[in-house]
């Protein structure tokens, strides 16, 4: 996975765990709660789609100058 | 022919001698005798041999980190340069680093450059960086022909295909390799979003792996702006680099194994995040629920009792009832005392005792006095059973 996407598998896997620490700690209202629930059962299926669907990239330093578009030779 | 003060004789030998690069940078053995410590802190001494003595200066800044204790008669090697002292004529070793005898120049270098390196603080714990949980980028400082580069690949695909594999290649043995690798660090620092960088080498030798031992090496990874594992040699196989860097790893493919996390146990924990979102959302409509028996058994509880009221009223009606039945007899029953009173007083009474009740007929007034009545009048005369007609004679 490209750093350069929106979306890293980090920044998604922390606010999973974000939501899920506050859905446990509670004090919101059931809708909100419910809502939590969504964005966390999303971020899951994410986290998984991601870990299922990659692939290692290897480039060089010079690969990387050469193209901003780095291209992904396998060794 | 010139004369020349001393002084500057002492000088121009000190600077014939300071300006000879055979003698700024040499390693010399010997057995220490005359060893001297004043409270000053440096140390002299003289180094000699069966054919020899040199005098030695030990100064106190470079002596506070040796761990060797000079003592007469020891055998050691001493590192340092030579020059001449003008103010009491000597030639003298100026010493910055001593080893007991008995092992490889190598060593000894490696050892002298691990003491000053430690002492300026570059192996701190303190100053040792964790690794990212979740690398985007991993840096290789590698060469790209052997199979170090394979062997991490290998492991990071296997556990954390997630990442990108960002390859520096540069040759990590022989001339120029201390420069590769240094510029290779540098390098990658430079690169957005590498945010580890593993620095490695496969077995080999001692001298094969002496890029690692160099101090300009170790002064790159320093230097580096993210953290650095070196991975350098076998398990083994301990370098400078190894003390430098953030991390050691005893393998290239260990460091990988280091770098990133695992695949499959990634996913155990996703499970586990999901299975507690369930769990408490679970918990949430639970309480919700519980919440609203709750307020329905509250409103069953506020809800006025029909019947209840209803037995109340009939009750106090009943009451009531009785009330006036009661009231009513008691007052029949003073009616009925007064009554009886009046019976008592009323003129039948007085009749039925045999009296009589005189009026003028047909039905004038009572006959009190004799004035009331005048002979030939008609009377009536009302006892006790009936009346009867009478006339007044006189």
């Amino acid at each position: 996975m490209s750093a350069d996407g929106p979306e890293t598998f980090e920044d998604l896997y922390r606010e999973l765990e974000e939501t899920v620490r506050r859905l446990d700690a509670g004090g919101q209202p059931l809708d909100e709660a419910i809502a939590l629930y969504e964005r966390g059962m999303h971020l899951v299926k994410r986290c998984q789609e991601l870990l299922d669907a990659a692939e290692l990239r290897v480039v060089t330093l010079q690969q990387l100058f050469a193209a901003e578009q780095p291209a992904s030779p396998d060794v | 022919m010139l004369i020349i003060p001393v002084s500057d004789l002492c000088a121009m030998v000190r600077e014939v001698l300071e300006s000879d690069p055979r003698l700024g940078d040499v390693w010399v053995m010997g057995e220490v005798s005359n060893l001297r410590r004043p409270s000053s802190g440096h140390i002299y001494f003289t180094l000699k041999d069966a054919y020899g003595q040199l005098r030695c200066a030990f100064f106190r800044r470079d002596n506070a980190r040796s761990r060797v204790a000079l003592d007469n008669g020891l055998q050691i090697v001493a590192h340092g340069y030579v020059s001449f002292y003008p103010a009491n004529g000597d030639l003298q070793l100026y010493v910055d680093f001593v080893h007991e005898q008995g092992v490889g120049l190598l060593h000894l270098e490696f050892e002298r450059l691990k003491e000053r390196l430690a002492a300026e603080g570059l192996f701190d714990a303190s100053r040792k960086r964790p690794l990212p949980e979740f690398p985007r980028r991993i840096g290789v400082v590698t060469s790209p022909d052997g199979a170090v580069l394979h062997d991490i690949c290998h492991v990071l695909r296997r556990r954390w295909p997630l990442v990108e594999v960002l390859l520096a290649p540069t040759q990590v043995q022989g001339d120029g390799a201390v420069d590769g690798v240094c510029r290779a660090i540098e390098n990658l620092c430079a690169v957005r979003d590498v945010d580890v960088i593993i620095v490695a080498r496969g077995g080999g030798s001692v001298e094969d792996l002496w890029t690692f031992n160099e101090e300009g090496v170790a002064r790159a990874i320093f230097a580096a702006k993210v953290p650095v594992i070196s991975a350098v040699g076998h398990e083994t196989d301990y370098t400078i680099a190894d003390f430098v860097a953030d991390v050691r790893a005893p393998t290239p493919s260990a460091a990988a194994e280091l770098v990133c996390p695992d695949r499959a146990e990634v996913a155990v924990r996703l499970q586990a995040l999901g299975d507690a979102l369930e769990r408490h959302l679970a918990e949430r409509l639970r309480a919700a629920r519980a919440d609203v028996a709750a307020l329905r058994a509250a409103l069953q509880r506020g809800r006025p009792d029909l019947a209840a009221l209803r037995g109340r009223v009939e009750g106090q009606a009943r009451w009531a009832t009785e009330y006036f039945r009661r009231a009513i007899g008691a007052r029949r029953a003073a009616l009925d005392r007064q009554a009886a009173r009046l019976q008592a007083l009323s003129p039948a009474g007085t009749l039925a005792r045999g009296y009589a009740l005189v009026r003028r007929a047909p039905a004038g007034p009572v006959v009190r006095r004799v004035a009331d009545a005048a002979p030939g009048d008609p009377l009536r005369v009302a006892v006790a059973d009936g009346e009867f007609q009478a006339t007044v004679i006189e």
